[in-house]
Order: structure tokens, then C-alpha cells, then sequence
């Protein structure tokens, strides 16, 4: 597929300007660039067909089924789109007098109040840009918190080494060292483990639960008392909030402040590399510490964006909690649930789960017996899946589990998809045992088969130059 | 597999080869081939300290991004900062593309012989 600039023709122009109806300004020379911009030269219809088939080239929960684990691609309604293009919040600016835009401060404190509820925190900032925000943003109240008592020799953060790699990237980030614990076999902390590492220059601890492996760790009220014990505090990754959100809270397994991804667990398109929202909540003693807009919200607290972060997401995911309420957010969490559980017993028997146990919004496949025996690795299953107009389930994660596959069907999907997702996986089992060279080649129809990983992460070409 | 007898070898799946008094140390071949395609390493300098069971620098393949772990004590007196343009070499010679050489050796992990790693290897599949 030829690029923009590649089809760009000399004099080509998308818009007709009328003609200019007031005298000609020239701007001072210190202001003009030198070159004019290299911008591709097209018409209307060559820029509507570019992208179309750029939209046939990718694969969107709108498009089929996406088991991505960890990352909840659940259908986004309608509604919450319709709502985020309302022009009296779409059209706002943030500079606009305060009185014009209450609707729109009512919007965050509605969204804030229903998920302190959800998540049994006290406040909450929606600042943060995404997910990997919100954990920095989180764990810097820790610190602040540590270091206006005057406790400075808190110098580790704990994080089980099941954990997302944004967790110790984050700890590090923040200036911390990073302890890491190794799992117990079901998947969950290790508690000796953890007494092992905790003392008075502990932190804090981060810990995602359910867990990355789809298990809740039923020890969590042990855990959070073992690292208060030993005076630190403790983070709630939210990545996997949708398997528990309006059942269990956060806030009463024992944690102090957390961050959710509004918009995954909250229904915004995401995926796409954003715009997301990764609001960051805490219990009362460490409020005094949360990001606010100088601007919108006075006070002279630090801010970690502009103004109140990403403002739309907000409102979409307000909506998304309107639209369910007090009982269908609960429905929600336990019919990702049920969804997890019915698939990973539908493909049991071909692959094999890595905790053959009842597990949480989502499951780990173990296929490093199926590799032994058949040379067929989970890239391979992943690359053959695509050929059925499915995503491939998040590979090689989490790291404790060799030759993972994780799957996450979420809440959104039907009985009849998982059923027909269910013996795709079948199929490319058997395929496996009996032509594991066809799934080494897999995919054999999709219009990208097996991009140059090597060379994309060593030479990334990031940016269009001129030949 | 390969694992040459003449190496000792830590749990973490780095090999040790003793030259004069000098701890070579590289990643085995099973490390390499669970990692998949090396992509970047990140190495220490001459003369960095680097401790028996800690991090001395990190490696990325197309999975993950994995510590390297120093088996033993002491200074860095060599970097083969080949790696730096060619990391694919941890793939196709893993015993030859030794990543650094570790001088005055003090404390050392509980190494294993090839026969010990290879059980090691066999039980963490």
C-alpha cells in the first residue's frame, strides 16, 4: 500500500478556499520557514479512499472478536460516543469563563463520586493521560506521602514478578528500587516471600488483582496488612478492575490508592494509542497529595497535564456508568467472568490452561508441551488465528508462564462467538499435530503475514523522508 | 540443547568460564532460544561494580525485556560492546558472544556443572 506522500501529485488540493476578503498581511521574515512544508498533495477522494483501506487492513472490536489479554477490548457502545460529540462538551475550550462549562465540571464530580463508590476510595484526579500516567501519578503520592512524614529511608517498591511491566518501570521511574518477589505455584503472592522483603525501608507494595494469571488472591487482606505492618503502602494496579468492579472494592482489600484505565474498563475506544484516562483515586490520608488543574480547580497543587486531563474519556465513561448502573456494573464484571471460564473449559482438552482452576476475566494457555512435542510455538497458534478473522490473544505474558497465550473474551461477547471461537482453537490444534510447517507459514491469507519484528525494533522507521 | 561441559552455570540462566582469574559471563542456550530474537543489550562499563545475584545490565528480545544477572562478585575489566551493534550474536553463538569479563571475584553464587543445569533447565519447562 502506497503511502500519502507516495500519492501525493504536485498541485493537488482537498479544499476550495473562497476568495480572501480582507488586505493581505505579510508576517515578519523572522517568522516565515525557509522551505514551505513537505505535506502530501491530494484530493478529497484520494484521502477518503487512503483511509478506507487503511480500515480494511486493521482489525477493531467493531470487526470481530479480540481476546487480547489484559487488555479488556470489550465493545464500546454507541452511546458513549454520542454523548462525547455533544457540542456543549466537545466544543469547549478549557480557557473558557468557568461559569459557561459547570455542566462539564458536574460531569467530572459525578464520574468521580460513582467511582470512588466503585473502587472505595475517597478522591480522585482524572489528570493522568492513560494507565502508565496514573501508576506514576499514584505512586508519587506514596513518595510525598513518605516524604512529608520526614521517613526517608523507604527506598523500595515491591512488585511480584507476575506483574505488568509498566509496575517496576513505574517504581523505577519514580525513583525507587525495585524489589521483585517471585510468585507462589498457583499464580499468587508468595507470602513468606514477601515477609522475606518487607522492612523499614519498604515503600510500598504494587499488585494488580485478579492477578495477571486470572486468579483474585484470596491471601489480599494478609498482604495489605503485612506491608502496612511494616509502615508501607499499597498501590492497586486497575488493569483488571472489570473482572471485580461494583463486587469487591479495592479500598477494602486494603489499598491506599490506585489507578483504573477508564478507558478500557469503562467502555472508550482504546488501542489506537489514546486518547485514554488513567484516573487515579486514594483513600482521605493521602488526598492532599493528588494532581489538580491550578487553573479549574485553584489551590497550588502540582499537576501531572493540562488542565483536567483527557475530558471526553471522562464523559464516555460517565456515560458508560449511567448507562449500566448499580446493577448492570456488577453484570458487567461477572459476565466477563462467566465468558473467561466458558471459553477456557471449551478449549480445554486441546491446549491446556496454565492454573487449571476457576479463574477470574481472564486465562493463560500453556503451550510449551504442544511445542515440545509438535515445534508449533504460541507465536505460531497466535500468527494462525489471524486467518480466521480473529485477534490473536496477548503472547509470551505473563513471563512466569512459558509459551503463554492469554485470552480475555470480556462481557461483550456472545455464547455463539465463543462457541465459534472455541473450535477455531480446535482446529488449529489438530492443524498443528498433523502440519505444524502450515502454522510456522500461518497466516497464509491475512495482507501482512510476518513483519520484520528484529528489524522494526532495531531500525524503527518512524518518520517519512523524501527518497 | 547445548551446554558445553567446561562452563559453570547460575540458575538465572547465565554461563561462567574462569580465564586466569577473570569470570567471563554470557547467557546459555537455552536462555537465548526462550528469549527469541535478541533485539538490544544494555551493558555496564569498565570498571562498574557488579554483585553476586543482582542485575548488571538488561536484554530485549521481540518477548520481553529480561535482567542479566551477574553470578559473581566484582569489577567489569572488559564489555564486549560488539552486542551493542550485532546482539543478534546471543542468538547464533551463545557461548561465543561472551557479554562481559568480571575481574578481582569475590563472592560467587552457588554455580551448577552442565549435567546439574541441564536437570535445572529440564524442570523449569
Amino acid at each position: 500500500m502506497k503511502l500519502l506522500f507516495e500519492k501525493s501529485v504536485a498541485g493537488r488540493r482537498c479544499a476550495l478556499l473562497p476568495k480572501c476578503d480582507v488586505e493581505a498581511v505579510d508576517l515578519p521574515k523572522a517568522l516565515l520557514r525557509e522551505n514551505p512544508p513537505a505535506l502530501p498533495e491530494l484530493s478529497e477522494v484520494d484521502l477518503a479512499r487512503h483511509y478506507t483501506e487503511l480500515n480494511h487492513r486493521v482489525h477493531g472490536v467493531n470487526c470481530g472478536f479480540y481476546p487480547l489479554g489484559s487488555c479488556t477490548m470489550k465493545y464500546n457502545p454507541r452511546i458513549d460516543e454520542d454523548m462525547a460529540a455533544l457540542p456543549g462538551f466537545a466544543g469547549i475550550h478549557p480557557l473558557a469563563p468557568k461559569e459557561t462549562v459547570r455542566g462539564c465540571m458536574e460531569v467530572f464530580d459525578t464520574a468521580r463520586k460513582y467511582l470512588c463508590e466503585i473502587t472505595g476510595m475517597d478522591d480522585m484526579t482524572f489528570q493522568p493521560a492513560a494507565g502508565a500516567h496514573g501508576e506514576f501519578t499514584g505512586v508519587l503520592l506514596i513518595k510525598q506521602y513518605h516524604k512529608t512524614r520526614g521517613d526517608e529511608k523507604r527506598t523500595k517498591i515491591i512488585v511480584p514478578d507476575s506483574a505488568h511491566g509498566t509496575n517496576p518501570a513505574t517504581a523505577a521511574m519514580c525513583g525507587y528500587e525495585v524489589v521483585n518477589i517471585p510468585s507462589a505455584p498457583d499464580g499468587c503472592v508468595d507470602l513468606e516471600a514477601l515477609k522475606g522483603v518487607l522492612g523499614d525501608d519498604t515503600a510500598g507494595l504494587m499488585l494488580t488483582n485478579p492477578n495477571t494469571v486470572g486468579i483474585f488472591d484470596e491471601n489480599i487482606l494478609e498482604i495489605t496488612r503485612l506491608v502496612h505492618e511494616a509502615g508501607g503502602l499499597c498501590y492497586y494496579d486497575g488493569a483488571n478492575l472489570n473482572a471485580v468492579m461494583g463486587i469487591v472494592r479495592p479500598g477494602d482489600m486494603g489499598f491506599d490508592c490506585i489507578h483504573m484505565n477508564l478507558h478500557k474498563t469503562f467502555a472508550t475506544p482504546h488501542g489506537g494509542g489514546g486518547p485514554g484516562a488513567g484516573a487515579v483515586g486514594c483513600k482521605a490520608f493521602l488526598k492532599q497529595f493528588l494532581p489538580a488543574s491550578k487553573l479549574m480547580q485553584g489551590g497550588d497543587r502540582i499537576q501531572v497535564r493540562s488542565f483536567m486531563g483527557n475530558f471526553l474519556v471522562v464523559v464516555r465513561a460517565l456515560t458508560y456508568l449511567l448507562t449500566l448502573g448499580r446493577e448492570g456494573i456488577p453484570e458487567a464484571a461477572e459476565n466477563a467472568v462467566l465468558n473467561a471460564n466458558y471459553l477456557m473449559q471449551k478449549i480445554k482438552g486441546t491446549f491446556e490452561p496454565a492454573f487449571d482452576r476457576i479463574c477470574m476475566h481472564e486465562f493463560v494457555l500453556d503451550l510449551s508441551e504442544y511445542k515440545k512435542e509438535t515445534g508449533v510455538s504460541a507465536l505460531d497458534v497466535a500468527k494462525a488465528l489471524i486467518d480466521y478473522g480473529m485477534h490473536p490473544p496477548t503472547m509470551y505474558f505473563p513471563m512466569i508462564v512459558h509459551e503463554a497465550l492469554m485470552l480475555e473474551p470480556t462481557e461483550t461477547e456472545s455464547k455463539e462467538t465463543l462457541d465459534w471461537a472455541a473450535e477455531v482453537f480446535r482446529e488449529v490444534y489438530a492443524r498443528g499435530k498433523t502440519d505444524p510447517a502450515y502454522l510456522h507459514d500461518a497466516p497464509h491469507h491475512a495482507q501482512i503475514g510476518r513483519p520484520d519484528e528484529v528489524r522494526a525494533s532495531r531500525n524503527p522507521v518512524l518518520r517519512y523522508t523524501k527518497p | 540443547m547445548n551446554i558445553p561441559v567446561e562452563l559453570k552455570y547460575a540458575a538465572s540462566h547465565e554461563w561462567v568460564r574462569y580465564e586466569e582469574g577473570v569470570a567471563v559471563i554470557g547467557i546459555t542456550d537455552y536462555a537465548q532460544n526462550a528469549l527469541g530474537d535478541v533485539v538490544f543489550v544494555n551493558l555496564p562499563q569498565e570498571g562498574d561494580e557488579v554483585t553476586a545475584g543482582e542485575a548488571f545490565g538488561d536484554i530485549e528480545s521481540v518477548k520481553a525485556v529480561s535482567d542479566l544477572n551477574s553470578p559473581v562478585s566484582g569489577t567489569v575489566c572488559a564489555v564486549n560492546e560488539e552486542l551493542l551493534d550485532a546482539p543478534e550474536l546471543l542468538n547464533s553463538d551463545p557461548y561465543g558472544a561472551w557479554i562481559i569479563k568480571v575481574a578481582d571475584v569475590g563472592e560467587t553464587e552457588e554455580l551448577m556443572d552442565a549435567a546439574a543445569y541441564e536437570a535445572h533447565c529440564e524442570a523449569e519447562q
